[in-house]
């Protein structure tokens, strides 16, 4: 049992080894530490804007999602929205907005974790980290895939607006609409976050692999002894 | 585990980022409200200066010439046009006259803005259409009878240090001496106080310096409370004053029991202006009619016109106002029809009110920017008359001429007090004030500006002569008040005035017998005899009095209601708006209760079903927060119309005394699908028996 544990986070660092190279060992840990702080931050900053210009909206009308909620014009798009029939923005990732909060606190926790595990298993613990930028954006998509499909046919405009997939980046339109959406500060601090945690892995590799590579010749030395 | 290593990896690294997640949680508000400013994509377009081609100029001589323009015309069009979606650099808020409203027009485009619904019922405001208890209804009772106009005159906007703040207008209604408070928020009016001393007012409204207080001068004397006596108690019993309301701005009201009024004899008074700087603490009131003629054509007496101008002199009324409000404070006032007055025993005992005599009949008096001078304009004398402050506060420590009126109020000597007189020409009547030492006064029978120099600190701001007539410009015709940027605050913009035209004869197509006022433009941006007209400005919706021109960007005027459920008389959120959610229909005996909201493009419910004679109570709330998402409501055959801007809630009760099946529906074209914005009220005959009813 000690030995799978001791296998999985692999090796501890000798005290003079430590010493002797510090910064050898603290590098993987500086660049992880950066990440996660990176990812806890996130929640504060948008993930993704989009902007609608339409003639009678001079001023345009705005939405910003955050991983836990929406602000912005919500209640007049939703007005909008209602002549097409599609479901008011609040009824969207209601799970997802629930829980990110706590689903970046688990990220951080097991990025964290991965500092302290110096063997190969350590990426495990940071896919999640490494995925979270993708899967924030498929399951964007697939939102707004679903509520662009899902028209009321008896919404008053039916015949006018068909079903349709509203763009998730870039340029789209919807009626008198333009929209323009891009992704926000929060976004890219979780891409710098997953980015950040592949260069530490680059140095925990570095640091690690030679220690774990020199017990595992050690025990297996042992065990040809023995 | 290395514990070292583990206790120098907290203490170096995790602690500390973990301080700074705490330190960003505590920031990241602050930065995220700047992360979501909103940036627009498409931005506006940067003027570039423009150099007309060959072929542009060719152009634009041939459109000149057919349309037969010549170069000042396409100057002051290049002056006043307004290029789609830009906006006017100053509001003039004007005086409806006998519509009862104010109107708002922006300058220099001379463009009708809107009105604002003050004395007078109006319907697109929905103001007066909210069923059988319209507060608006009460506030427009005079004695329990209902008097739905007025015949507004002198708005003031509400000063600080004598300019204007922007935030409250105030409006006089001559015919029935009201006064209202007008919230330049929603640029709705929001109380309306009636003079319980008299019937018509004339100098109201115009404020101190602060806006302490918002003061009302009367005009055709009469028994004070509206009392009777026959003319032939004119000198014993008619009486002037002049009333001080108390303005409470954290309330956004006139206060009234703080408020209180003087008696004044029983000339008529006329128009007045508060002092300022130099003259802080003064008000300023003309009068004409110390003849005390009582008029009687029909019995042989010479009309009131010649009665009332017989003698060369009036009186100029000077009252100290804060030793008014002290001799008020101290209990000195008498109570008439439960208002407190201040008798003219007191002003006299207490050195509150000093007369000045003026020439005959004059109109307008105006206070110069520095408060140093006091322009009287002569009306039936071609000079305007200028007091100096610093000789009336002389003469006044100088003690008694041994001169007084026939109340015994203390008469100053007219060569004491007077710094110079000017002749301007034929009926002056108003004076405005620039930033280049000039004044400029109308000229009602001449129809004509003058613009003259001022002396004293002025002098040295223009070139010309103190005290001297520098040019007149042609107006269109009959000007009466006029009106220049910031043209009566402490500090005038010179850029700006509106000759307030009162015949418009040939300026315009013919529109019956009826025609309509003339605003004209003139640019007072030069000096000497540079004053062109640039615009003239129809206006068929009333006689317009006064008006004042304030900078737009003092004005912080809401986009939308601040939220949901807004009610504008309280300026709060009404926990009595119903929210999406808790529409409904109850009932509590013959009392109905409908909880209603708005939305683009459906009321909520659709239906209301009440029976004959239930007194309904209806509450909607839009529910709206786009910039002029405004949607109406109105119940045919029943006089009900509202108009419901975004975030507002209103609350209207009537009884529903005729069966039928109504159409309501949205009066304010709101969405693609306004037409649809409707329902049915459904009021259910006696006649159907209780059993069909229920």
């Amino acid at each position: 049992m000690a030995g799978i544990l001791h296998t999985l986070i692999g090796p501890r660092v000798p005290l003079e080894e430590l010493r002797a190279r510090r910064w050898r060992y603290l590098t993987p840990t500086v660049f992880f530490m950066v990440a996660r702080v990176l990812l806890l931050a996130s929640i504060y900053f948008p993930y993704w804007h989009m902007e609608l210009d339409a003639p009678q909206y001079p001023d345009g009308l705005f939405l910003t999602a955050y991983v836990n909620h929406l602000t912005g014009d919500v209640r007049e798009i939703d007005g909008l929205n209602h002549y097409i029939g599609m479901r008011p923005l609040g009824e969207a990732a209601a799970f997802e907005r629930a829980v990110a909060v706590w689903a970046i606190i688990a990220m951080f926790l097991l990025v964290e974790g991965a500092a302290f595990v110096h063997s190969r298993w350590a990426v495990l613990l940071a896919i999640p980290a490494l995925t979270f930028p993708i899967a924030f954006l498929v399951d964007l998509y697939l939102w707004m895939r679903t509520f662009g499909l899902s028209l009321d046919p008896n919404a008053p405009l039916s015949a006018a607006v068909k079903p349709f997939v509203p763009t998730v980046l870039g340029e789209g339109g919807i009626g008198q609409f333009k929209t323009y959406a891009e992704l926000g500060t929060g976004y890219w601090m979780a891409v710098a976050c997953a980015a950040l945690t592949v260069v530490g892995f680059f140095f925990h590799r570095r640091a690690y692999k030679p220690l774990f590579d020199r017990n595992r010749r050690a025990s297996t030395a042992r065990g040809a002894s023995a | 585990m290395n514990g070292l290593f583990t206790s120098r990896l907290v203490g170096r690294f995790i602690a500390p980022a973990m301080a700074a997640c705490v330190a960003l949680s505590v920031a990241a508000p602050e930065a995220l409200a700047q992360q979501e400013g909103r940036r627009r994509r498409g931005g506006a377009q940067e003027a570039k200066p423009i150099e007309l081609t060959p072929d542009q100029v060719g152009q634009l001589t041939r459109i000149a010439n057919d349309r037969r323009l010549n170069v000042d015309d396409l100057l002051a069009a290049a002056k006043t046009f307004m290029p789609s979606g830009r906006h006017d650099e100053y509001v003039l808020f004007s005086s409806g006259g006998q519509s009862g409203q104010v109107f708002a027009i922006g300058v220099p485009s001379m463009r009708l803005l809107r009105s604002i619904a003050v004395f007078t019922p109006e319907s697109w405001q929905g103001y007066g259409f909210a069923g059988d208890e319209d507060p608006v209804h009460k506030s427009l009772e005079i004695n329990g009878k209902p008097v739905l106009w007025g015949d507004t005159h002198h708005p003031a906007l509400s000063e600080t240090k004598g300019e204007y703040d922007g935030e409250w207008l105030f409006i006089g209604d001559k015919a029935n001496a009201r006064v209202a408070v007008i919230d330049l928020r929603d640029w709705e009016t929001k109380q309306i106080v009636k003079n319980p001393l008299t019937i018509s007012d004339h100098g109201a409204a115009f404020v101190t310096p602060n806006t302490e207080y918002v003061v009302e001068g009367g005009q055709y004397a009469t028994v004070l409370g509206y009392g009777y006596a026959s003319p032939e108690q004119y000198k014993e019993l008619y009486r002037g004053m002049v009333t001080l309301w108390k303005f409470d701005r954290a309330r956004g009201r006139i206060d009234e029991s703080q408020s209180f009024a003087l008696e004044l004899p029983p000339y008529w008074q006329d128009l007045a202006d508060a002092g300022k700087n130099a003259s802080d603490g003064y008000i300023f009131i003309n009068s004409f009619n110390s003849e005390m003629a009582t008029g009687g054509v029909e019995m042989g007496n010479p009309p009131f016109e010649a009665g009332a101008s017989k003698r060369d002199m009036d009186y100029l009324h000077i009252i100290d106002w804060r030793k008014a409000e002290a001799a008020f404070k101290a209990g000195k006032a008498k109570q008439i029809n439960g208002f407190p007055v201040l008798m003219l025993d007191t002003l006299i005992a207490d050195g509150i009110m000093y007369f000045a005599p003026e020439p005959k009949s004059p109109h307008g008096v105006d206070v110069t920017p520095n408060g140093q001078f006091i322009v009287v304009a002569g009306k039936l004398d071609p000079h305007v008359t200028v007091y100096s402050i610093d000789k009336i506060k002389a003469a006044i420590a100088a003690g008694s001429t041994g001169k007084t009126d026939e109340y015994g109020v203390p008469v100053l000597d007219f060569d004491a007090v007077v710094e110079a007189q000017v002749e301007l020409g034929l009926g002056p009547l108003h004076t405005q004030f620039d930033d280049k030492g000039y004044a400029y006064t109308s000229l009602f029978l001449d129809s004509a500006v003058a613009r003259w120099t001022l002396g004293g600190e002025y002098a040295k701001l223009n070139p010309e002569q103190p005290w001297k007539l520098v040019t007149k410009t042609p107006v269109h015709y009959n000007i009466g008040h006029l009106c220049a940027a910031e043209g009566d605050t402490t500090t005038p913009d010179g850029l700006y005035l509106i000759s307030m035209s009162k015949w418009s004869v040939d300026r315009f197509l013919t529109t019956g017998p009826l025609l309509p006022q003339n605003f004209q433009l003139l640019d007072i941006a030069g000096t000497g005899t540079a004053m062109p007209v640039i615009y003239d400005m129809p206006l068929g919706v009333g006689e317009p009095h006064y008006a004042q021109m304030i900078k737009a960007d003092k004005l912080k005027s809401w986009k939308v209601y601040p939220e949901i459920g807004w009610n504008p008389h309280t300026q709060k959120l009404d926990p009595r708006a119903p929210k999406k959610g808790q529409e409904g229909v109850t009932r509590d005996g013959n009392n109905v209760l409908v909880k209603m909201t708005a939305v683009r493009s459906h009321f909520f419910p659709e239906h209301v079903e009440v029976n004959e004679g239930d007194r309904v109570t209806w509450r909607i709330t839009a529910i709206e927060s786009a910039q002029d998402a405004t949607h109406g409501f109105c119940i045919g055959g029943y006089n009900i119309n509202l108009s419901l801007e975004p975030g507002e809630f209103i609350e209207f009760t009537f009884v529903a005394d005729r069966a039928g099946t109504y159409p309501f529906y949205c009066t304010e074209f709101c969405s693609a699908l306004h037409l649809e914005m409707m329902g049915y009220f459904h009021v259910k005959p006696k006649s159907l028996g209780s059993a069909e009813r229920e």
